[in-house]
This record gives C-alpha cells, sequence and structure tokens, in this order.
C-alpha cells in the first residue's frame, strides 16, 4: 500500500513538474529569426488574398506581397511548441494534417519517425464527429491537431478546423496571409507553400516531440528510482 | 406487496432481455423496500418472449455480425474433430482426410436436390466461411498501431505513400547519375507484354479493405508515372508484383492426336452443338473434298447454298478445300442448326491436323466458339418470349 501510494506521488511530481517552467523543454534553443527568414517563413500572398484577420499579424507589404511580422511568428511559435511537447510528455496523440499535395511524402514520414499520426488525404466527413461509427467503438480520438496547411485544395478552410474544434480537440496551425486564423487554438502566422519553410516546421516538430518523449522517459527513470528509494 | 415488487422485477428484466427471440429469465424475490414475510429465496423460470421491435433496436444498423477471436478458434476446433469423425464414418484414414474427400462425404451423407449450389450443405474451414475480419487496431492505451490509422483507409494510403517513396527513389538515382554525368535515356525498359494491371477486386483482396475504382484508378495512374521514368528497371520488383500474366486463350483448347486407320490414312473425330442439333464429323486425310453427311451426299442433304458455305467455312479457312474427305452424322434441330453444328464439328476435328498460330487464328474467326443462343422460353401474361398480348384501351 505504501509502494502504491509513493507511485502515485511519483507520477503526480512527472505530470505537474513541467508545468512549473515557462520553458521546461528549451525549445528556444531550436530555432532563430534568421533561420525563419532564410527559410522564407515570412513571405505571404498577393493582397489580393488577404484575410481581414491575418492584418494584425502583417509587418507590411512590398511590391503588392504581404509580409508576415517575425517577432510575432517567434512568440507564437515558441508557445505552439510548448504546448505539443507538454502533449507529446503526457502520452497524448498528435494528428498532423495537411491537404497541400506537395508536402504529403515528407508530413507522413516526419509523422512515421516521430510515432505519431499523420492525415494529408482526402478528409471524409465524420472522421472526428462521428468517430465510432468511421473507425469502430472505443476509439480514441488525437488529442491535438497540427495544421501545416490550414487550407484544402480548393482554399477553403479544412474541415478539420471546425470539426476539432466542435469536439473540443486543442489545435495548433500554420495560418498563411489568406487563411482564417480565428478557430485555431495556437495560431503560427508563416508561410504554408514554400518548400524549405514546410521542411523547417517539420523539422521544428519533429525535434520537439522527440525531445519530449526522451524527457518523460527520463522522469519516470528518476522519479521511479526516487520512490524506490525512498 | 411482495407479488407488486415481483411483478415489477419481472418486467423490468423481459424490458432488458437481449434482442429477437425467447429467454429464461430467473427472478430473485428479495425486492429492495419491501419486507417479505417469506425469507426464502424462490426462483422461478419462466419463458419470456420479447422482440426487437419491443425493445427498439435497430438491427440492421449494428452491422454484420463480429466473431471474436475465441469463437473462431473454438469454430476451427470443431471442425476438427468432426473431420476425424467423418473421416471414420466413411472408413478412411483420418490423417490423410482432404477437402475433396469431406465434400464427397458430405453430399453421401446429406444428398440435397436444391439448385442453388450455395445453399447445398457444406463443411469447410472456418477460414473460408467467416468473413476475414480487422482485429482491433489500437493498444491498451488507445494509440492507433498504424501511422495512418486516422485517415481511414490505412492500408491503402500507406501503400500510395510506399509507391511514391519508390518514385522519389528513382528520381533521387536519375539525379545522382546526371551529377556523375552518366545519364542517359536509354535504359532497360520493365516488359509488360504478356501481363495486365490488377484490377480493384485483386486489389482489395491484397489490401484487406473496401476501396473504391477512384482509388485504384489513382493507384494504376501512379504506377504508370513511374513506368515513365527512365530509370524504372530498379523498381521493376515492386511494380511486377502488381501485374498479373494474361491467359494464353488457345493453350484452352484440347487437341485429341491424329488417329490412323487400316489404310493409314489419318483421320480424327470432333464434335459439335448449335440449338438442339448434335453433330459428329470424322475428318480423314488425303482426301479430295467428299463430304457426306448421315449416308448421304451434301449436295442433297443441304440444297440451300448458305448451309453449304457453313459446311465449307473450316476448310475454307485452313486453305484446305480439297485436300480432306468428310463424314458426319448428324441429329436433331433444322436445317441451319445442323449446319452450323457440323461447322463446330469440323473446327474441333481439325485441330489435330494444324499449327497452334492456325488454332489461335481459328480461335479469333470465331469457327472454335460454340454458338450459345437457344430458343427463350415463353413467359406467362406474354403470348412468345418477348411478344405482349394486344393491349386493348379498354
Amino acid at each position: 500500500m505504501a509502494v502504491g501510494l509513493l507511485k502515485k506521488v511519483g507520477s503526480d511530481k512527472i505530470l505537474t513538474e513541467p508545468l512549473k517552467h515557462p520553458d521546461f523543454f528549451h525549445l528556444s534553443e531550436l530555432f532563430s529569426l534568421k533561420d525563419l527568414f532564410d527559410a522564407r517563413v515570412h513571405l505571404g500572398h498577393k493582397i489580393g488574398c488577404r484575410h481581414r484577420l491575418m492584418e494584425q499579424y502583417l509587418f507590411g507589404c512590398r511590391l503588392e506581397q504581404d509580409i508576415l511580422d517575425l517577432d510575432q511568428t517567434m512568440e507564437h511559435l515558441q508557445q505552439a511548441l510548448n504546448f505539443t511537447a507538454h502533449v507529446a510528455y503526457r502520452r497524448g496523440i498528435i494528428l498532423f494534417v495537411s491537404r497541400n499535395r506537395q508536402f504529403t511524402h515528407l508530413i507522413e514520414s516526419m509523422a512515421r519517425d516521430c510515432g505519431e499520426y499523420a492525415h494529408c488525404r482526402y478528409w471524409q466527413g465524420g472522421l472526428l464527429t462521428n468517430a465510432n461509427v468511421q473507425y469502430g467503438k472505443g476509439v480514441r480520438l488525437p488529442d491535438l491537431i497540427v495544421f501545416l496547411s490550414t487550407l484544402n485544395n480548393v482554399f477553403q478552410q479544412h474541415v478539420a478546423v471546425r470539426d476539432a474544434a466542435k469536439m473540443n480537440i486543442p489545435t495548433v496551425g500554420i495560418v498563411d496571409s489568406n487563411c482564417n486564423p480565428s478557430l485555431l487554438t495556437y495560431p503560427v502566422p508563416g508561410n504554408d507553400d514554400s518548400g524549405p519553410a514546410v521542411e523547417l516546421y517539420c523539422k521544428l516538430f519533429r525535434m520537439t516531440i522527440n525531445r519530449a518523449k526522451d524527457k518523460r522517459r527520463q522522469m519516470e527513470i528518476l522519479y521511479g528510482l526516487k520512490s524506490q528509494n525512498d | 406487496m411482495s407479488k407488486m415488487a415481483a411483478s415489477s422485477g419481472r418486467a423490468l428484466k423481459s424490458f432488458v432481455q437481449g434482442c429477437c427471440g425467447c429467454s429464461s429469465v430467473i427472478l430473485p424475490s428479495i425486492a429492495r423496500n419491501v419486507i417479505l414475510q417469506k425469507p426464502a429465496v424462490t426462483v422461478l423460470a419462466r419463458l419470456v418472449c420479447t422482440s426487437s421491435t419491443l425493445q427498439r433496436k435497430n438491427i440492421a444498423a449494428a452491422g454484420p455480425e463480429k466473431y471474436t477471436q475465441e469463437f473462431i478458434k473454438k469454430q476451427i476446433e470443431e471442425f476438427n474433430i468432426g473431420k476425424r469423425h467423418l473421416a471414420n464414418m466413411m472408413g478412411e484414414d483420418p490423417e490423410t482426410f482432404t477437402q475433396e474427400g469431406i465434400d464427397r462425404a458430405i453430399a453421401y451423407l446429406f444428398p440435397s436436390g436444391l439448385f442453388e449450389k450455395r445453399a447445398r450443405p457444406v463443411m469447410k474451414h472456418p477460414d473460408e466461411i467467416f468473413p476475414k475480419q480487422r482485429a482491433v487496431q489500437w493498444g491498451e492505451d488507445g494509440r492507433p498501431f498504424h501511422f495512418l490509422f486516422y485517415t481511414g483507409k490505412q492500408s491503402y494510403y500507406s501503400l500510395m505513400h510506399d509507391t511514391f517513396g519508390k518514385f522519389l527513389d528513382i528520381q533521387k538515382y536519375q539525379d545522382s547519375m546526371r551529377a556523375e554525368g552518366l545519364f542517359s535515356q536509354d535504359t532497360k525498359q520493365v516488359n509488360l507484354i504478356g501481363s495486365r494491371w490488377m484490377i480493384k477486386e485483386e486489389l482489395e483482396e491484397i489490401l484487406v479493405q473496401p476501396i473504391s475504382d477512384h482509388d485504384c484508378l489513382r493507384f494504376i495512374q501512379l504506377l504508370e508515372r513511374i513506368l515513365a521514368l527512365p530509370y524504372c528497371s530498379i523498381e521493376e520488383e515492386y511494380i511486377q508484383r502488381f501485374r498479373r500474366a494474361l491467359e494464353v486463350q488457345s493453350k484452352k483448347q484440347k487437341i485429341e492426336p491424329l488417329q490412323y486407320d487400316e489404310n493409314e490414312v489419318a483421320f480424327s473425330i470432333g464434335e459439335g452443338r448449335r440449338k438442339t442439333a448434335t453433330a459428329t464429323a470424322t475428318v480423314r486425310d488425303n482426301g479430295s473434298g467428299n463430304i457426306t453427311v448421315n449416308g448421304v451426299d451434301y449436295l442433297l442433304y443441304f440444297p440451300v447454298l448458305q448451309d453449304r458455305e457453313q459446311l465449307m467455312f473450316p476448310f475454307q479457312f485452313l486453305d484446305r478445300l480439297g485436300k480432306h474427305d468428310m463424314e458426319c452424322k448428324v441429329t436433331g434441330g433444322g436445317r441451319s442448326a445442323q449446319a452450323g453444328a457440323i461447322r463446330l464439328a469440323t473446327a474441333r476435328a481439325l485441330l489435330s491436323f494444324i499449327t497452334e498460330n492456325e488454332v489461335e487464328s481459328m480461335r479469333q474467326a470465331g469457327l472454335l466458339t460454340p454458338d450459345p443462343r437457344v430458343k427463350e422460353r415463353q413467359k406467362p401474361g406474354q403470348e412468345g418470349a418477348r411478344r405482349k398480348f394486344t393491349w386493348n384501351k379498354r
């Protein structure tokens, strides 16, 4: 009984310890403003495609092309990566969604390497809202959905954004200057169409998730040993 | 009061029973808030008949029945024991009792006159009878095993992912060849002759998952795109997995060997049918084009030119008009039917005399195909097979 209590205390410690630090996983060292600039993350679409709600994230426009504010992007990206790391630390299911056919293979390979899940294909209607019928009884839905592009092939907002909001699933999304950031919990203003930009995002997400999982294993060993010793 | 409690308990139990059919109910007579005079536990077993309509269960919406692993294992054990019993009954060795033996035994013990073959009694391995079902896709903690689980069609999309990976590998190889300066357009091509792409049903079998025509088409398009690249021979083995060999149709014809009669003359016999006429033709070598039908010359038996042309056609096709003698017997049918039957019989007889290429050309000319057209039956309420009775307005 004493061992059970100690185990419970240990598991509580594992879950509460990361919440005490603002940057428990040291994610700010993974990227810098120069990296974002070199990967062309600041480039948006033309003025005509601009979404009204994205005006707050714009630095300005040059020759009719919108430029996103990389300072804001840095803050938002930090918060989004931190949240992703915490979800992965607590063994949550992360689903990567993107409907950009150029990067489907890249994102699916990245998801497989992390041990998480990806959906870069045609989104069938009731995948989240009608999950029991689609998959089978007792399925576990994703705990976090990461959008590497919130638009689908017809340049409308992806159905998963709305469905995740309906099912109370938090979302992280890269929003370009033609996207609607309102329904996402952690929007990250950035370019979602260039190769280097998407490769950078993939690299960052992969590193955060691997770091979080390694940290979890470390903490379990640490607190498991501690509770045995006490 | 105890009676009321007991009856309400009974109503509750009957309400809660499983779907369609009767079930036996065991009633606890000790209710919660009631003081009983008789403390003894009286157990009554009574048949309660309910149906799905009473419980408002939508049977159809539940989907096809799911079989658990234990159930299937039990069925396999029962099947094996039953097989040994059957072998004992039939007096055969239980160790070497095959599926054909089982089929024969069942046909002997349970003779059935039903026309629908699938309705007859059958005893097969449970894997063939119960449809294959997918095992549960996720582990104890709820995390699915496959990284594309949330797409819904995981095996199909993982196949597409792997195939596209091969495509990218070929492109990388191409780039490395270009960098070294060894790039050339004329490289070993994949051999596609004599094979066809897989059809949707075969793909479904491989993936154990239903897919749509559109998905199958996309997959074939991706494979064709890979084949368009110059260095596709690297992944030839992977691509050949999705091709099926075409059967050579001419191999299906059974060619009887030539027989020789007392004068060392080669001859061959063929049989043919058309509508209700059956014909047997004997074609002899070293002849001069004499044709005898039922002991009568063909000119007398078939006064109409069209029928004689039908008889002549196989010889004319093979340029052997005056080289063979033919003798045939024909019964049933009418004038045209008998001519068609003899033509088919002659063509089959001539198969023994000619080469394989000529067999293939005969098959393509339609000389070896039996004509399946027969007289359609008359239906009740109509005058003939298709003709309806005269329509009266009043």
